[in-house]
């Protein structure tokens, strides 16, 4: 199939060379009359910069050259090449894009390339950046994930492959027909990847789910497409922002109607609020590693669209589109956060901490000047690194089958595996914007943007939930850090408790943790705290939480006791999920091995924490967030 | 009306009754096929009534000078989906009765009946507006002129819409492959399959038929 791509691209090239007319034209600033006459309308000739298209040749040839070497190698003689051969993939794709990067026409203003359908610039390069390195640690990551459920295969990698090709054609497309394809080429492949666990059911109906609500967006989008059509008679960017700018709409509810249409499908890839209802199932049944994949690369590339749509083609209509974008911003910062508070499942809780991201995304967004959009774009970049880097931490404490996957499995982790808690303790704190980490310069960017625009609320909204999301990624570190595996699973038999306040919850076992090196007041305060707090919570009444919370916080007397409390009051929440269930996953992860952590997951870890750190602390980061934020 | 046609006789006319004509053998073609999907009982039969629907649409689009949907008409709606149609009622069994008087969910029938009266309203309301249009005038260029609009359209696909049309073979390669995933029945890999579990499963194949080896 690739063959007769190329030879049709390379017999159209041939065909013009003769011309030798330079290819591309600049791309304008809305309202920049040159960029109308960018294409001749009936020229029979179009010149094909392959230099703008690299990533995505490197990726989908890549693709195409993975399943021809599948059907070439006799069957499972090489399990490790896959991934290795991807990785591959992923890093020529890395160099040629820095290659662009450096290279990027028209004195580094980017042009528009092979036919109005492609820029080639900053922007789109330091996503194709972004995207190939989403490639090579995902597929690293996945190597162990698919060996050990039984999965490894050639399919996996090539579907990552494709769905990098369309994310980075989403980011470089300039027009909306690309996007779509784009947009199509990344969510299919997306589609099955969250449906590629066979044996679990979660994992089907994730599939399942993705595929529908996804479709039905895409369609959305689709018909938005037609209607911005419509209403200014192109589907190319410059052309579209050409035409509005020299154009006043005598009608404009089709534009409008468009428009909506367009920020609803792409806010569905985004999961921004109220589009976000299947993030949650789809994070928690995709394959581990495939929901990081996911979680960067689909969100990365929707806020490329978004960006292209809203500050490319239609920035003159800004009014318009900039108070939908606050509300959207809005709901999805105090949804995502006050929703991730409510999950206990590890994967859940990092699919509300997504939702909730995406909203910091777009504050920048919303900013709608150079400095929000090279903030946001920043912010995507640190994301990356720091999603990825979470869902393999994740991976390797859930262990075979995915079996333990509540946040109580991570509780005294850094007992058994010191130094993965301390890697994941950096990735939540990076996520929730402590300064020394990438995220907080992410966070202060986007942040400095809205401030610049004069949106103080939204400012002020930005920083409000980001106090409370603390919550919730300081509650997986502290039960990481707690040493409640003695007062949880020390027991060998659950004997009846004395006190009988407990019932028949064997979690309520706290007994005599013994031991650990603690003062003995502060085990007995502890036990009796956790006691306390069982009690409370095993009553099913709104007593649940607010007992150990007021305990927890009158106490005060001693960080494991607290911790204690904390998490015991949280558990046992009725309705939320299976309690029984939790509590058994809670004992298998205490008493159980540690988790195993393979080498090519430990290598995407330090690769996410170290970039994390580095780009918190040293200059390097601050430099390229300096430049990125002057850039565009 | 056909009588102002006949009366006027000049060239134009004639070209204009050919064209009402053309018009009113597709419109016949599509009622009769329409009709005969609905009241046919045999499945089959059904199916190809639809075909002659769809060639009467064919017909409706020649006579719109569009030469090249009427083409993909046939090709795609005709030639593949219909045949795709057709297989699934084979696979089914093609003399399976559905008993068509039992509804599977209450007011089904009147609400198809309302949406239908409610989208035909919809389609006359719009044809009594001539202009909707908000932005531009008009995007459409001469029909005539050098080259058919077959030949327009093949030009604009090889040169402006170079990129995505050859961006559509990625989703053909993705096509491929989530069927091969999602259609392949597990086997044990070699990472999760040691060699004694290999043997045992070959040697439950050499003696067990294969239809109960299947099962397992």
């Amino acid at each position: 199939m690739s063959g007769v791509v190329l030879a049709t691209v390379s017999g159209l090239v041939a065909q013009t060379s003769g011309g030798s007319n330079p290819s591309g034209c600049a791309i304008g600033k809305a309202g920049d009359s040159v960029s109308g006459l960018c294409r001749a309308a009936n020229s029979l000739h179009i010149s094909v910069a392959y230099s703008a298209i690299l990533p995505v040749l490197i990726l989908s040839i890549g693709g195409l050259v993975l399943l021809a070497v599948s059907a070439v190698l006799p069957k499972r003689i090489y399990p490790g090449l896959y991934p290795v051969l991807s990785t591959v993939v992923g890093g020529v794709s890395l160099v040629a894009s820095v290659w662009q990067w450096y290279n990027v026409p028209g004195h580094g203003q980017g042009m528009v390339e092979i036919g109005g359908q492609i820029f080639f610039d900053h922007f789109a390069v330091l996503f194709a950046i972004l995207v190939s390195v989403a490639v090579i640690l995902s597929s690293i990551a996945s190597d162990s994930y698919l060996r050990r459920e039984g999965l490894d295969g050639v399919e996996a990698y090539v579907l990552i492959l494709m769905s990098g090709t369309g994310a980075v054609l989403m980011a470089e497309s300039a027009s909306l027909i690309s996007l779509f394809l784009g947009l199509e080429i990344m969510s299919i492949a997306l589609y099955v990847m969250a449906a590629y666990h066979r044996r679990r059911a979660e994992s089907g109906e994730a599939g399942l789910k993705y595929f529908l609500l996804g479709s039905f967006s895409s369609a959305i989008f689709l018909y938005g497409i037609a209607l911005v059509y419509g209403a200014t008679g192109s589907t190319e960017l410059v052309l579209i922002a050409n035409h509005l700018a020299t154009n006043v709409l005598s009608n404009g509810g089709v534009l409008l109607a468009g428009m909506a249409l367009l920020i609803v499908g792409l806010g569905f890839k985004v999961a921004a609020v109220p589009f976000h209802l299947w993030t949650p199932d789809v994070y928690q049944g995709s394959p581990t590693p495939f929901t990081g994949y996911m979680a960067a690369v689909a969100k990365a590339a929707g806020f490329a669209g978004l960006l292209r749509v809203l500050d490319q083609g239609l920035l003159t209509q800004q009014t318009d589109w900039r108070p939908v974008i606050w509300v959207i911003t809005v709901l999805t910062l105090v949804i995502g956060s006050v929703l991730a508070i409510a999950s206990r499942d590890l994967k859940r809780m990092l699919a509300y901490s997504s939702v909730s991201q995406a909203g910091y995304v777009l504050v920048g967004v919303q900013a709608a000047t150079g400095t929000g959009k090279s903030a946001a774009l920043f912010y995507l970049f640190t994301y990356t690194f720091i999603v990825i880097g979470s869902f393999a931490v994740v991976d390797a404490i859930q262990g075979q089958g995915e079996s333990r996957s509540t946040i109580w499995a991570v509780r005294g982790l850094s007992r058994r595996q010191p130094l993965l808690a301390a890697a994941m303790l950096v990735l939540l704190l990076a996520q929730a914007g402590v300064p020394f980490t990438s995220g907080f310069l992410g966070k202060f960017y986007v942040i400095q943007a809205a401030v610049g625009q004069g949106q103080y609320y939204l400012a002020v909204i930005a920083m409000l939930t980001a106090a409370v999301a603390a919550f919730f990624y300081l509650r997986v570190a502290l039960l990481m850090y707690s040493s409640g595996v003695p007062a949880v699973a020390a027991t060998t038999p659950p004997a009846p408790e004395p006190s009988g306040s407990t019932g028949d919850l064997p979690y309520g076992d706290a007994g005599e943790p013994t031991d650990v090196g603690v003062p003995a007041e502060r085990v007995g305060a502890a036990s009796a705290m956790t006691t306390t707090g069982l009690a409370a919570g095993a009553v099913p009444s709104e007593g649940g939480l607010a007992t150990p919370a007021r305990a927890g916080g009158a106490s005060a007397l001693d960080v494991e006791a607290e911790e204690d409390v904390f998490a015991a009051g949280l558990a046992p929440v009725p309705g939320l999920d299976p309690e029984t269930a939790d509590r058994a996953s809670a004992l298998d992860a205490a008493a159980g091995d540690p988790p195993y952590v393979s080498s090519t997951n430990a290598m995407v870890i330090f690769i996410s924490v170290a970039f994390t750190i580095a780009a918190g602390v040293s200059s390097f980061a601050v430099d390229f967030a300096k430049a990125a934020t002057t850039l565009f | 009306m056909l009588a102002a046609l006949l009366a006027d006789s000049s060239g134009q006319a004639l070209a204009h009754a050919s064209a009402w004509a053309v018009f009113a053998v597709g419109a016949a073609m599509i009622l009769t096929g329409a009709l005969g999907v609905v009241l046919l009982r045999n499945p089959v039969h059904c199916a190809l009534m639809l075909v002659i629907t769809l060639f009467g649409i064919a017909l409706e689009f020649i006579d719109q000078s569009a030469d090249f949907l009427a083409a993909v008409q046939i090709i795609v709606y005709a030639g593949a989906v219909v045949i795709l149609f057709l297989f699934v009622i084979m696979f089914l069994g093609v003399d399976r009765k559905e008993a068509i008087s039992a509804e599977p969910t209450r007011f089904q029938r009147p609400l198809a009946v309302l949406l239908g009266v409610v989208a035909l309203v919809e389609i006359l309301a719009l044809s009594r507006i001539d202009h909707w249009s908000a932005g531009t005038p008009s995007q459409s260029g001469a029909l005539s002129g050098p080259g058919s609009n077959v030949q327009k359209l093949g030009q604009a696909i090889y040169t402006g819409y170079l990129l995505p049309f050859e961006m559509t073979a990625a989703l053909l390669v993705i096509a491929v492959v989530a069927a091969v995933v999602l259609s392949r029945r597990h086997q044990p890999s070699a990472s999760e399959m040691s060699e004694l579990d290999q043997e045992e499963l070959l040697s439950a194949r050499r003696f067990t038929p294969p239809d109960q080896g299947d099962q397992s």
